[in-house]
């Protein structure tokens, strides 16, 4: 496959035209916003966290394909996770898509995100597909203020930034 | 020309300014032989930034190899002859403007300086409490945010001039606008987002008879249209000199000598003083009180370089031909089913921003990308012109006088190939 068609594989382009628990959650547990303003994507992520165990996971909002996608499919991934199995797919999510994962990450491991292995060959794509999962660690934090892409950490540099 | 053992070719032409050969100007762009991903670049970009020609280039290697000096201080040759280089660049702007003098024309940073020089200059002095600064709808967030920073400060506020569905200012709005309270005008004369040219001396006429001055944005304009800073009557102009053919880092602040005159220093530092003493420090006179500390002395020639280049092609010949292959654009891009143009002004120049039902803008960046097309994508500091019309970001290719038809096919293309792919 060239990179264009590993980037925009039929499961992502599916999700793209239908988000999965594409909602909100009436009396979520957690909510938190994540904003790229690089390009003005926003995703609200809602949390049903019942014992520590994610009960019911949805989200809203606004982006391109590769960052609706993303958040569509962590929900799927998501739902009946523990807070640190959340937080532990997010990790590995993370150094698979930023070109870490060929330092000992198999993307297969991944199941479903493995789809978004091709992003790391689009360094400027790697935010999209992290959004999501910034406002989910936001929310398992209980931080309701809307994180944005540019002080989330590793993905974000300086050079990025703009607007 | 040979000195101390370089050889520096000027790639001065003959007067070419009667005709105008797409071909011709091509060749005097280096990157534009460039390949990206084995594809030819096709670059439409130049909104964002323009590419430099040979000429521009040269005039940096030459600068830095033969008169590399500090200015206004040196006693020495090459100080002098670096100041003299510094000076001309200076006039070049002034006759490129029309300003009446060159100690009209400030060497800044870029728009965006020039717009905070007098946000915080005569903003500060002269605008205060209740006062009430005017904006357009289709600003860039350069000519936002100092005004809202001025805001902050002094207790002003800010009124904002509507825009119609293609993207039209509402002059009659603006007219109404208008009060006792206003102290200042300041809107773009072409939109970086839309590519609308706004009726800036109708503009301008409107808010003198209340004897309120204008700053105008032209950082998209001067590379496209003829700019009479006279004819206009505008108070301040500012642009920016990487987006007309020359370096980063310079621009031009044009503001009429009784304005600058009465405005209090930007920054404080060398060069804008007269005497200085623990007590007491004198300013310098006009242009040197708003150019404190060593400037982008090559970016200055630099600049120079780039309005003598443009002045050899011959800007009414740019004029033209932009505005032929914008329309050739226009026509090639709407004709795509599930594209829709953002920004249909009659009046407009250089730019086609759209979107393409289905597929978020970048998205069709990084597929345009691949192809070797460089366009941008998102809400070009422009994020109250995204919620005017409804869209979370656009495509936006922009175009200069070394684009061709050909790129334009390409780009055309392109975006049905983005559709191929999310049609799957």
């Amino acid at each position: 496959m060239t990179g264009l068609s590993e980037l925009y594989q039929e499961v992502i382009l599916d999700h793209n035209n239908s988000p999965r628990n594409f909602r909100e959650i009436d009396g979520a547990t957690q909510i938190a916003e994540g904003y790229n303003p690089l390009c003005g994507d926003r995703v609200v992520v809602y949390l049903q966290l019942d014992n520590d165990v994610i009960g019911d996971i949805s989200f809203q909002g606004s982006g391109c394909a590769i960052s609706k996608a993303s958040a569509s499919i962590m929900t799927v991934s998501l739902k009946g996770q523990t807070s640190t199995q959340a937080e532990d797919l997010f990790q590995r999510f993370h150094s698979m898509v930023t070109g870490a994962a060929n330092r000992g990450i198999d993307p297969q491991a991944l199941g479903k995100l493995a789809v978004f292995s091709g992003v790391r060959e689009f360094p400027a794509r790697v935010k999209c597909a992290n959004l999501a999962w910034h406002a989910l660690h936001a929310a398992l934090d209980g931080n309701r203020e809307t994180v944005s892409t540019e002080e989330a950490g590793s993905d974000a540099t300086l050079a990025d930034v703009q607007g | 020309m040979t000195t101390a053992g370089y050889t520096i070719m000027q790639t001065v032409r003959p007067d070419r300014s009667t005709r105008f050969d797409v071909d011709e100007v091509r060749r005097d762009f280096p990157i534009l032989r460039e390949k990206v991903y084995g594809k030819p670049l096709v670059y439409l970009d130049n909104a964002a930034t323009s590419q430099k020609p040979q000429l521009v280039i040269e005039t940096l290697q030459k600068y830095y190899s033969l008169e590399n000096a500090n200015i206004h201080r040196g006693i020495h040759f090459l100080s002098e002859r670096a100041t003299q280089a510094y000076e001309d660049a200076r006039a070049k702007v002034r006759g490129f403007l029309n300003a009446a003098e060159s100690r009209e024309i400030i060497f800044v940073r870029g728009t965006t300086e020039g717009i905070n020089l007098v946000a915080q200059s005569y903003g500060r002095k002269f605008i205060g409490e209740e006062d009430e600064i005017i904006l357009s709808a289709m600003e860039h967030h350069s000519n936002i945010v100092p005004w809202q920073i001025l805001c902050e400060q002094v207790g002003a506020r800010l009124r904002i001039i509507p825009m119609n569905d293609d993207g039209e200012l509402l002059i009659d709005e603006y007219e109404r606008l208008l009060s006792d309270r206003t102290k200042l005008v300041a809107v773009t004369h072409l939109s970086n987002a839309l590519g609308t040219i706004n009726p800036i001396k109708q503009i301008i006429q409107i808010a003198h008879r209340g004897g309120v001055p204008v700053l105008v944005d032209g950082a998209q304009a001067v590379p496209h249209l003829k700019v009479d800073v006279r004819d206009l009557d505008c108070d301040f102009y500012a642009f920016s000199g990487h987006k007309l053919y020359g370096p980063t880092g310079v621009g031009v602040l044009y503001g009429k000598a009784s304005l600058l005159d009465a405005m209090p220093p930007y920054q404080g530092g060398g060069d804008m003083i007269r005497s200085v003493t623990f007590e007491k420090t004198l300013y310098n006179v006009l242009p040197y009180k708003f150019e404190a500390g060593t400037p982008n002395i090559a970016g200055g020639i630099g600049l120079g370089a780039a309005i003598d280049y443009l002045s050899q092609v011959g800007l009414d010949l740019v004029t033209e031909y932009e505005r032929e292959l914008l329309d050739y654009a226009t026509e090639a891009v709407s004709t795509i089913t599930g594209v829709q143009i953002i920004g249909t002004a009659r009046e407009k120049a250089g730019i086609l921003s759209f979107v393409l039902e289905g597929v978020h803008a970048h998205d069709v960046g990084t597929i345009l990308d691949q192809e070797g097309i460089a366009i941008r994508t998102g809400h070009h500091c422009a994020m109250p012109v995204m919620q005017r019309f409804g869209v979370p970001a656009t495509a936006r290719a922009s175009l200069a006088f070394y684009n061709t038809r050909e790129e334009v096919d390409a780009l055309v293309g392109a975006i049905h190939k983005v559709k191929r792919m999310f049609s799957r």
